[in-house]
């Protein structure tokens, strides 16, 4: 086949809800839109809070935990740092023209990628689907997710 | 490398984009565009248009900066130009393939 190898789809799995680990999921995302490559995402656990209409606008940065942060954990862990750490986070990807989230949810679903929940967190949190971005585009099993994702060319993702 | 788009020999990249945008003119973009399976329509055009102002004003782009020109939305953006739209439409445009990731 011409095309070997090829990739076609991007499947992406979010499992968490820091700020780093949604927007690398999101530029994944966005990024194979732009070359013409299929992507969707299952939002699963703690992941669902980025298409949480509350919850979405209130994402922070891992402080704690994170040695790439250079900062001591101790000193991570006192009350506001997370706050702070996220507010310059933030300003610098203003800098770059980075969208925040509600408007790169905005850019993703404009672009044809397909937004799931997971059904099994969604039922764990109890959270309903009026509780979720507007953009969503339905509430899945795993199964119906792996469904989603058959074909030649498509690649699985876990962030 | 060199190309005939339309009858005429352009310098053109590995991914054919062309080097120079001073050997573009409309008969290369539409070549271009039937390359890429799309057939340019005057909604196109205005897109075109747009961009290659954008790029004479140095202004990078990125799908984000389309989607807040006021020319097109992001939506139809992908209805014009299906397949990687921002690489399309400044493939037949005749400018720089742009370097945004967003």
């Amino acid at each position: 086949m011409e095309d070997k190898g090829q990739i076609k789809k991007m499947m992406i799995i979010l499992s968490k809800a820091t700020l780093e680990n949604v927007y690398a999921c999101f530029v994944l995302a966005n990024g194979a839109r732009m070359e013409g490559i299929e992507a969707e995402i299952f939002f699963t656990f703690f992941g669902l809070e980025a298409i949480h209409n509350k919850k979405l606008e209130h994402l922070h940065v891992a402080t704690v935990g994170n040695p790439a942060m250079h900062m001591p954990t101790m000193l991570g862990g006192l009350p506001g740092m997370e706050a702070l750490a996220t507010s310059m986070m933030k300003k610098e990807m203003e800098k770059i023209d980075m969208p925040d989230v509600r408007e790169f949810i905005e850019i993703l679903s404009a672009s044809g990628v397909k937004l799931w929940a997971c059904k099994l967190a969604m039922d764990m949190f109890h959270y309903k689907p009026e509780d979720m971005i507007d953009e969503l585009d339905g509430v899945l099993t795993v199964g119906d997710f792996y469904k989603q994702g058959s074909g030649e060319g498509t690649h699985m993702l876990f962030i | 490398m060199d190309k005939i788009i339309a009858g005429k020999n352009v310098t053109v990249t590995d991914e054919g984009f062309l080097k120079d945008f001073g050997q573009w003119d409309k008969d290369i973009a539409d070549a271009l565009a039937v390359e890429n399976q799309i057939v340019l329509t005057p909604r196109h055009w205005e897109v075109i248009t747009y961009i290659q102002n954008e790029f004479k004003n140095d202004v990078p782009l990125s799908i984000r900066k389309i989607g807040k020109s006021g020319i097109v939305d992001i939506k139809e953006f992908y209805q014009l130009f299906p397949v990687a739209p921002l690489k399309t439409a400044t493939k037949i445009a005749g400018i720089p393939k742009p370097v945004s990731c967003i």
